[in-house]
């Protein structure tokens, strides 16, 4: 018998690992008639559709989980039928539903979901753990993927919800919980917005929760700094520095670096002719001195449109003490877009994608974080939310 | 090819009514217009037809079991206004007026 040949230790690799390419971005488009994905090409210069996907159903938001297994979710309901949440974890290729949706507790008198409003991800030391903010205000969990969700007591139940999140009190489309932040170096430690009663912070992974609206206006209340009863249209903690949270309110553009407890409103350095009125405030990826904000009209009955007709973005590169505006690319005039709060979003690639999509249908994006704008999409429904991800 | 659908509904022996199925609701049921359902009251029929459609119920019911607002549901003809109406025979549901 033959001896066998020893084998050749293979020879060690000494080439660097090849760099991945680059790709593009999707964005999930959620409307009031359907969902719609925008896929880019690695220079983010070309766009390619898909959709529509669930025609005719209200998308409130899609968001994927950025935690690597990819899962989508959608927030879906239609003008006849409830709200539910379909899921995707063949990247949108087919989607079931829900098993159990976010629905609040059987009680006389108790509270229905009208539709999930924000979806996200939960922490990521917790990876099939998701949160869903519905309207009226409600807060829900899921711990396997999205297939099932549970209401969460700490705030749905909590003795003072009555006052926090009143009926006669919200939005055109519902008074929401609109936003669920959470602390990315603590999963106990999470902030919330509302549209009835501002923000709130929890350190018991929301058992229980406290407004936290020092000095954040509410021009609409007898007491107009009240201790709760704001308005939070949007809040973002900066990526590199979770300490800061920017937050634009119904009342002007804030922004608070705990442990602090006292917000600074920084929209008072913006244009008084553009004012500080906005849906959504996005802070850069790398720099936690930078934040864009889309404002809109607040002035008298509130159009909601860019002020003057003059469409922009305003930058900030150092922490809100000054703006710089951005609108080349936009009409120059007759420009009346409105940008709901989750139709304004941003990448993470160098440099930073913004984008944008507006009641009228229309999709904008400057790869060149806001030096220039290109229309990239026209005639879709009603955009109510614009999530950009990696190519999928 | 409803009869055919409906006959592969008829396994539940104790079926004793029937539930008409809207265009909004007809991806549960695979696109039956009706399929049959047990019991005597709305509720108990919708959530028959629920362990065979899982959600079906959700959409048009809501947790606190209320009628959700722009669906409109006939009991034998009768509108229903809550989930326990009486039932002999035929369930009707509809999707109601709502804005564009």
């Amino acid at each position: 018998m033959a001896k066998a040949k020893p084998r050749k230790k293979p020879a060690k690799r000494t080439a660097r690992p090849k760099a991945k390419p680059p790709r593009g971005v999707t964005l999930l488009i959620g409307t009031r008639k359907g969902a719609w994905f925008f896929s880019s090409d690695a220079n983010r210069k070309s766009w390619r559709v898909d959709g529509p996907h669930f025609l005719g159903n209200i998308i409130n938001h899609i968001v994927q989980d950025n935690r690597g297994t990819g899962t989508l979710l959608m927030a879906a309901k239609t003008g006849h039928l409830g709200p539910t949440i379909f899921r995707s974890t063949d990247k949108g290729k087919t989607w079931k539903e829900a098993a159990r949706p976010p629905a609040f507790p059987q009680k006389e008198n108790g509270r229905a979901v009208s539709h999930s409003f924000w979806l996200s991800p939960g922490h990521a030391s917790e990876p099939r753990v998701w949160w869903a903010g519905t309207s009226p205000p409600g807060l829900f969990v899921s711990t396997d993927d999205g297939v099932s969700w549970e209401s969460v007591s700490g705030f749905n139940d909590n003795e003072m919800y009555a006052k926090w999140c009143p009926p006669d009190s919200g939005t055109p489309d519902g008074a929401l919980l609109n936003q669920i932040v959470i602390d990315p170096r603590d999963a106990s430690h999470m902030y919330i917005a509302t549209s009835t009663a501002g923000v709130f912070e929890s350190i018991d992974r929301a058992r229980s929760w406290r407004p936290l609206n020092k000095n954040v206006e509410a021009s609409f209340m007898p007491d107009p700094y009240p201790e709760y009863g704001q308005d939070a249209h949007y809040i973002a903690l900066a990526p590199t520095m979770p300490d800061r949270i920017w937050q634009q309110n119904h009342c002007g553009i804030y922004r608070l670096d705990r442990p602090g407890e006292k917000w600074d409103r920084i929209g008072n350095a913006m244009p008084k002719d553009v004012g500080d009125i906005g849906f959504t405030i996005l802070p850069h990826p790398r720099d936690e001195n930078t934040a864009w904000v889309w404002p809109m009209d607040g002035t008298t009955v509130w159009p909601r449109t860019s002020p003057g007709g003059k469409p922009a973005a305003y930058r900030t590169r150092n922490a809100g003490k000054s703006w710089e505006r951005q609108d080349r690319g936009f009409p120059k005039k007759q420009g009346w877009l409105t940008v709901k709060r989750q139709a304004f979003c941003r990448d993470d690639k160098k440099p930073v994608g913004l984008y944008l999509g507006t009641t009228g249908g229309e999709v904008w994006a400057s790869i060149n974080e806001g030096g220039r704008f290109a229309q990239i999409a026209t005639h879709l429904p009603e955009i109510y939310s614009v999530e950009a991800v990696e190519r999928i | 090819m409803e009869g055919a659908k409906l006959g592969t509904r008829m396994k539940n022996e104790h079926a004793n009514i029937t539930v008409f199925i809207p265009t909004q609701l007809r991806n549960y049921t695979n696109g039956a217009t009706s399929v049959r359902a047990a019991g005597v009251t709305v509720d108990e029929a919708l959530r028959d037809i629920d362990a065979r459609y899982p959600g079906i119920r959700f959409r048009v019911i809501d947790e606190q079991n209320r009628i959700r607002e722009h669906v409109r549901i006939f009991a034998d003809g009768e509108r229903a206004l809550t989930t326990a109406a009486s039932v002999k025979g035929e369930v009707h549901v509809f999707g109601a007026l709502t804005g564009g």
